[in-house]
């Protein structure tokens, strides 16, 4: 060791960390200006140079509760197996009007109690077999058949709301079936048949829930639950799920991303991307800064106030047709509520359009009823009551509530597409109270399980915001489902009401069923159970290359005519 | 060392039976049941009966214990309530993220810190020393989740240099080999699926290395001031040794040890930090399995999750006191 000491030779360390930390920073502002020149460069598919990109992004808020939509209510599932799965009928695009899907027509018999399906000729499942009237079949049967947990209402929930019942039920609540059986027919068509009339019945079909399956791949992966497991956890539901839509399941990674292929063998028109992926972001802006960035190609429910800055930075934003209704909920069994003129006071002292101004995006629409203006029965002829503060002074005093005083329960740490900011809309409805001398008791609550627990669980509610989201057009999914019984959320018994709604249910004709929910929604708004405040625009937003997604008010989206071009 | 080793492992079996039982009792101590975070807030009596009896919660509780410990020792650690999918291959599927994440702050930390603790030592009071004190108390008291949203919003959404979130560009198709994304496009040969996972951790190591980084940066300035001050040194130098070697044998290896504790003790500070990094990057590891697993109530998952993350952390510490008898040689004959 004949080193020599010296002034250059102690810097010599000095020197040498300072060459390992330079290296360090040097590589990551390399990894930072190659990050974006990469990502564009792995985007562009197997097409090559190509004008449009193979691969479709879209960021999704959770992962789907399993890919078999009979066992799913939820927009994150349903987004996933719209792709893969088809049912008979569908909505035309951008609208709820039903349209021909793997039945091309359809014919019902007069007495309402049986339909009969023409199907689509020569579609096969992606496995190859074919799809035809035994498999209509089938899957009528699968439905009907399921048991124990699989009839809970958070798995078939949606056979359950409008079939009622199964072959056995497992659960007291449940009823008879609407579903009589189904017949496979020798000229290829398939009858369904009902127990009662049910005029939602076709509308119904376009729920996703409702699509065709293959039969025999579902029972193979124990996709049925028959061995008293969860069927959401079976193979099948978790990756083996096989339909006729344009895409397969290719894999799911858990909590990341969902990847579908594109169906080669699809009967109608092939996918424009031979990929379409769902990538999981569960905080919204995260999804926006995620399409910012170019990671995304697109995304739902954006809130509004990002509409403006996406707008801005040359991103396309999609109004989703309204379907839907939020409104202010009153509980009868909390006096004074029970009185008419202390609800008609209230229902003068609100200001909607100042709400919709004030609290809501832009595009929203102000209800005049309980639901909105694109679902059969819709009246326009409707009672209303005009914004009239003084009118709503002289009722209360009329009532002795002058100085009225009554909870007022909104909900915290949610956002729903019908109240994307619910404490702003509580000011904006609060402060329009409080302006009439309605004095208010401010119950904020957490979404779930606190406040819809305490709004529909509890009795000791006075008013609350609240709303719903269409599935289907049919008005029993809207004034039925608020106004069909004796609830907690609504407390009031009118047996003359539920019967009214028990029996336009069941109408044989559009024409029937339109008048019979004219009438009802006249007599709702006679007896005012609540204020139906507005219909309010839910949001999509794409990079400014995709093209050929239509935004449906059911939801109703399938991708394969989306494209992305290159440059996007 | 070899005596070490064995009684530091029959340690580490007593403390793991102790937290089993631990575990167990906290996590049904949690409010809540997890057959109606299954079902839904309609679930029916029949649904939620059914539930708990598949899962064994209609048993009494010690009886549940035992099938449980009965299953551990067998390395079976039950399976998700919520995905019905082993909670054993779903660490196996999710922890290379964590360890990737982890591994890429520590060395982020070590590669960074340990030169520039070392620079701020020989040039104490200089300049140099007052930036990397001051920023390395910056980033001992800013909160990773902060940081990790700073950095976010700096360096990916306004300046757009790096991804927002995830692990990989979804639109690459890479075949996957160990779950450590960078190493597997190394193995593959697909260059651009390893450049762009590492692009991808990129933000999020500095995110979780800040903290480790400036702990790091600040114990090796104080050690090798420390060291710089004994007789050893100043011995070596009035012998005349040149100053490489007096930095490399006799200052740098004895200012490590310090250093080396440290670092195992911020492997459990890394997991941790790791869920919230996670959590703002959307990586999909073990940090925001747990974190859904704690809001579904999913006893198996958290039970395991635990367990697993405990024998990590003992193990990363005895390597840590092996790592000791490596770098001092005084330990070692000890």
């Amino acid at each position: 060791m004949t080193e020599l000491p010296g002034t250059d030779e102690t810097s010599r360390p000095t020197r040498r960390a300072f060459t390992l930390a330079s290296l360090g920073a040097a590589a990551l502002v390399t990894a930072s200006a190659c990050a974006e020149s990469e990502r564009d460069g792995a985007a562009e598919g197997g097409g090559g140079a190509g004008a449009t990109r193979d691969t479709f992004v879209f960021g999704g808020s959770s992962d789907p509760d399993s890919l078999d939509p009979v066992f799913a209510s939820d927009g994150e599932t349903f987004r996933i197996t719209r792709q893969v799965f088809e049912g008979l009928v569908s909505t035309e695009p951008g609208t709820t009007e039903l349209a021909p899907s793997l039945a091309t027509e359809w014919t019902q018999s007069e007495d309402g109690l049986s339909y009969t399906f023409t199907l689509q000729p020569d579609v096969t499942f992606s496995n190859g077999k074919p799809f035809d009237a035994a498999a209509v079949v089938a899957n009528f049967e699968r439905w009907y058949g399921l048991r124990g947990l699989a009839q809970g209402e958070d798995l078939a929930y949606y056979y359950r709301s409008i079939f009622r019942g199964f072959k056995v039920n497992d659960d007291p609540a449940l009823t008879t079936s609407l579903y009589a059986g189904s017949t496979a027919n020798p000229d290829g068509t398939v009858t369904v048949n009902l127990t009662t009339p049910f005029a939602g019945f076709l509308a119904s079909l376009t729920l996703p829930a409702f699509a065709m399956q293959d039969t025999e791949a579902v029972e193979a992966g124990g996709g049925n639950g028959s061995d008293g497991s969860d069927p959401r956890q079976s193979a099948y539901a978790t990756g083996g799920v096989v339909g006729t839509g344009p895409f397969v399941v290719d894999s799911w990674q858990r909590g990341q991303q969902i990847t579908l292929k594109r169906n080669d063998t699809y009967w109608g028109e092939k996918a424009k991307v031979a990929t379409a992926i769902v990538q999981f972001i569960g905080d919204g802006t995260a999804r926006r800064q995620a399409l910012q960035n170019g990671d995304i190609d697109g995304y739902d429910l954006v809130a509004p106030a990002d509409v403006a800055t996406l707008q801005d930075g040359g991103f396309q934003i999609q109004d989703r047709p309204a379907f839907n209704i939020l409104y202010l909920g009153i509980n009868q069994a909390y006096p004074p509520l029970n009185d008419l003129k202390v609800r008609q006071a209230i229902a003068h002292a609100i200001d909607k359009e100042a709400v919709v101004r004030n609290a809501l995006p832009e595009g929203t629409e102000v209800a005049t009823q309980f639901m909105p203006s694109n679902v059969i029965g819709w009246n326009e002829g409707v009672t209303t009551y005009e914004y009239d503060p003084d009118t709503a002074r002289r009722l209360l005093a009329e009532a002795g509530q002058a100085n009225l005083t009554i909870p007022f329960n909104y909900p915290t740490d949610v956002s729903r597409p019908y109240m994307p900011d619910p404490a702003t809309i509580y000011n904006a409805i609060n402060s329009q109270l409080n302006a009439v001398g309605i004095t208010t008791t401010p119950v904020a609550e957490q979404w779930s399980p606190n406040y819809l627990g305490t709004v529909q669980g509890g009795t000791e509610h006075g008013i609350h915001l609240l709303g719903w989201t269409g599935d289907y057009n049919d008005p029993d999914n809207f004034i039925g489902v608020f106004f069909g019984a004796r609830t907690n959320e609504w407390g009031f018994e009118d047996q003359g009401l539920f019967q009214g709604l028990a029996a336009a249910r069941t109408a044989t004709s559009k024409q029937e069923q339109e008048q019979a929910y004219q009438d009802l929604n006249e007599q709702i708004m006679t007896l005012l159970p609540g204020i139906p405040v507005a219909s309010p625009v839910p949001s999509l937003a794409f990079a400014p290359g995709v093209e050929g997604y239509t935004a449906s008010p059911v939801q109703d989206e399938v991708w394969n005519t989306v494209t992305v071009s290159a440059d996007s | 060392m070899l005596t070490l080793v064995v009684r530091r492992l029959a340690l580490l079996v007593l403390v793991l039976f102790g937290l089993s039982l631990l575990l167990f009792a906290w996590v049904r101590a949690l409010p809540g049941d997890p057959a109606r975070a299954l079902l839904g807030e309609k679930a029916t009596p029949a649904g939620i009966a059914a539930v708990n009896e598949r899962y064994g919660f209609d048993q009494p509780v010690w009886q549940q214990y035992l099938t449980y410990l009965g299953r551990l020792l067998r390395g079976d650690l039950g399976a998700s309530i919520n995905t019905g999918e082993p909670v054993l291959s779903t660490f196996a599927d999710r922890f290379p993220a964590t360890i990737e994440l982890s591994l890429a702050a520590l060395l982020l930390a070590v590669a960074v810190g340990i030169p520039l603790g070392y620079l701020a030592a020989r040039r104490r009071g200089g300049p140099l020393d007052n930036l990397v004190v001051g920023g390395s108390l910056l980033g001992v008291v800013v909160p990773v989740f902060f940081l990790a949203v700073l950095l976010k919003y700096l360096l990916s959404i306004e300046l757009g240099w790096f991804p927002t979130s995830g692990r990989q560009d979804p639109r690459i198709d890479a075949t996957r080999v160990t779950g450590f994304y960078v190493l597997d496009g190394l193995l593959t040969r697909e260059w651009d699926a390893s450049w762009d996972a590492l692009v991808h951790l990129v933000l999020p190591a500095l995110a979780l290395g800040s903290i480790p980084l400036a702990i790091v940066v600040r114990i090796t300035r104080a050690s090798v001031i420390e060291v710089l001050d004994e007789d050893h040194v100043r011995t070596a130098r009035a012998k005349g040794l040149p100053a490489s070697l007096i930095s490399r044998r006799h200052v740098l290896r004895n200012a490590l040890l310090p250093v080396s504790t440290t670092l195992g003790l911020q492997a459990g500070a890394l997991l941790s930090g790791a869920v919230l990094t996670e959590t703002v990057f959307s990586i999909n590891g073990i940090g925001s399995y747990l974190f859904a697993a704690i809001s579904q109530l999913d006893y198996p998952v958290l039970q395991g999750f635990i367990l697993f993350i405990a024998v990590v952390y003992a193990l990363v510490n005895l390597a840590v006191d092996i790592s000791y008898g490596l770098i001092d040689p005084r330990v070692r004959v000890s």
